[in-house]
């Protein structure tokens, strides 16, 4: 075997070197993503479970506060027990409920709700624990030692007990129920971008920009924060189905979403207390309910694998 | 350690008293008060009975007397139940949810190591995709539709097997009778059941290829043996620091619980007084909750230490 030392043949070597196309951590991580199943069909079962839950209801004939007492608590169409079907009104594909409103526009007009209880908390908690969490981890020392000693109070309230007693003062406020709910999951993303970013700011990287005269707001923004998006984007999959179910709780609990607006909880919950004589009233949302954690749960779990192979 | 002890349970003092603060200016300060219902009550009337509970006093004073009567171990009357203390309402609650509680713990323990050691066994076999399927379930679905049907497949349909009716109660707690315990404990557990599989399996898989492991394997010792004696201890530690979260679990879900199956716990009376504006029952209520959870975080902390000899508290 001929090494070539002339300088034609490094360069030749260096120009095939560069044709290849380098791969950074989020190519391999995709590719890896694609190749898990479970992942791939869950991303999809959720794009489809969201495109229903936008665009759905408009393509439906109900409206999701339509009441109609002649077709109160009926079966869906295709219901094998004939005797609880209802002669009078139109198709109702998941059945109505206990007022006569159509049931799948209701839980297309939930997973609204519920989804957008998952991202919004999620959002809120992100911005909250990714800021919280690079600041401690960053500034370290004392103050660290009193921003951290400050999630570790916090962690050990049953913080659920504290939005209930939100929930419960401030008359379940639509919007506040989203924000009370990301408020409180933030402190275990605050905790995870703090440990990675202590290990971070050690690195050399962070020291030139130190070194090249960089802030800390702009380190932090900068170099740590792009850093610490992978533990993160996992933390962040997981948010998501704990924000719906919390909701779902709340809502089941009777101190969340209120009527005529609905989510998969409050439905859930209508469902339950007839579930003797009207098993479809709880059957559907809590199989959307189900699907759509099991797809969140799923996404997270591939994504682990994706971003951190050696974690297997 | 037992000075390590001691000086948490001393940092746990400042946490309470400000959980204690929060709840109190939080439960105070919203608009809407407990006694709202009854406005048609002449205005002398309602001052008097303002002033019996001191809501006529400036808010900083109720927070003081508060404090000065908790000192006491005095929990104040309940608003809404105008014949009983919270004390009362506590001591009546409290035997039922510990019960509830600390059996669906233990059966969580029970179960889970057992499943996850199993599926560490047969790992990347059938047997294994099975529990961590079966896992995946209970970490997914909440208990709040689980409740609802098992209640529907074992209470309201009934089921017969071998030709035994093992049909159980809808609801109620008949004094903590083991068939009216039976769902809901179970109910509880599934959660923390399938987190603890999951554990037991992850780390017992680690345990499992470790080197010693395989020495007691090359010294003939039996697979029961390997796991009861070397295996499980080493495996057993990160469950321990899983403790404290599946506690603030198995409380919340309690809440639920104690509401689907009628069960006369604290929980409900904590949703209860929420929902009425009863402060005192809600606040004597989170007091215990936030004292129970961070004594058993302590607890776990300790057990981590005496069961790992790596881990030693700094003085």
């Amino acid at each position: 075997m001929t090494i070539p030392l002339s300088a034609a043949g490094t360069e030749a070597a260096m120009g095939r070197f560069m044709d290849v196309k380098g791969r950074s951590l989020w190519d391999d991580a995709r590719r890896r993503l694609a190749r898990n199943r479970a992942a791939v069909v869950s991303i999809v079962v959720l794009g489809v479970i969201a495109a229903a839950a936008i665009f759905g209801p408009f393509f439906l004939a109900y409206s999701y506060d339509h009441i109609d007492y002649t077709v109160v608590s009926c079966a869906p169409d295709w219901w094998p027990d004939p005797s609880v079907l209802c002669t009078a009104g139109g198709t109702h594909w998941f059945g109505t409920d206990s007022v006569g409103r159509d049931l799948l526009v209701r839980t297309l007009y939930g997973a609204r709700v519920s989804l957008s209880v998952g991202l919004i908390a999620t959002l809120v908690s992100l911005v909250i624990g990714v800021a919280y969490g690079a600041t401690a981890g960053y500034l370290g020392g004392r103050i660290d030692e009193i921003m951290m000693r400050f999630v570790d109070v916090l962690y050990s309230i049953p913080y659920i007990f504290l939005v209930i007693i939100l929930m419960a003062i401030f008359d379940r406020n639509f919007f506040l129920l989203f924000v009370a709910i990301g408020a409180v999951e933030w402190l275990t993303m605050a905790r995870i971008v703090r440990g990675q970013t202590l290990s971070i700011k050690q690195k050399e990287f962070v020291e030139a920009a130190r070194a090249g005269g960089v802030g800390a707001f702009g380190i932090i923004a900068r170099h740590i924060i792009p850093n610490v998006l992978g533990p993160v984007v996992v933390y962040v999959t997981l948010t998501v189905p704990a924000s719906i179910l919390a909701e779902s709780f709340l809502s089941f609990l009777g101190l969340g979403i209120q009527e005529p607006l609905t989510s998969w909880g409050v439905l859930i919950s209508e469902g339950k207390d007839q579930m003797e004589t009207a098993p479809w009233m709880l059957i559907f949302p809590a199989t959307f309910m189900a699907v759509t954690l099991f797809s969140f749960n799923f996404i997270g779990d591939g994504l682990r694998d994706a971003l951190d192979p050696k974690d297997r | 350690m037992f000075a390590y002890a001691i000086r948490r349970l001393l940092g746990a003092i400042p946490t309470l008293f400000i959980i204690i603060t929060l709840a109190f200016f939080m439960m105070r300060l919203a608009p809407g008060g407990p006694f709202d219902a009854q406005r048609r009550l002449p205005p002398e009337i309602e001052h008097n009975i303002r002033a019996a509970y001191d809501l006529d006093k400036p808010v900083y004073q109720q927070y003081l007397i508060y404090l000065g009567k908790l000192a006491h171990g005095d929990l104040g009357p309940s608003f809404k139940n105008k014949d009983f203390t919270v004390t009362e309402m506590i001591a009546d609650g409290l035997p039922v949810s510990a019960k509830l509680g600390l059996s669906a713990m233990t059966l969580a323990i029970l179960i889970g190591m057992t499943l996850g050691t199993i599926a560490a066994l047969r790992q990347n076999r059938t047997t294994d995709y099975v529990v961590m399927a079966g896992a995946m379930v209970g970490i997914t679905i909440p208990t709040f539709v689980m409740a609802p049907i098992l209640t529907l497949i074992f209470g309201v349909y009934g089921v017969t097997l071998f030709g035994y009716d093992i049909s159980l109660p809808v609801g109620g707690w008949n004094g903590g009778a083991l068939r009216n315990m039976i769902l809901p404990v179970f109910v509880l557990s599934l959660g923390p059941i399938a987190a603890i599989a999951r554990l037991t399996r992850g780390s017992m898989v680690e345990v499992l290829h470790s080197n010693y492991v395989r020495t007691a394997r090359a010294k003939g010792l039996s697979t029961f043996k390997i796991v009861t004696r070397h295996a499980l201890r080493a495996a057993v530690l990160p469950l321990v620091s899983y403790l404290g979260p599946a506690i603030a679990g198995i409380l919340t879900g309690s809440l639920i619980i104690e509401q689907i199956f009628g069960i006369p716990g604290i929980g409900r009376y904590f949703v209860q007084g929420a929902l009425n504006r009863d402060y005192t029952l809600v606040m004597g209520v989170l007091i215990y909750y936030a004292t129970f959870v961070i004594l058993l975080n302590l607890v776990a902390d300790l057990l981590y230490a005496a069961l790992d000899p790596r881990v030693r508290y700094a003085k």
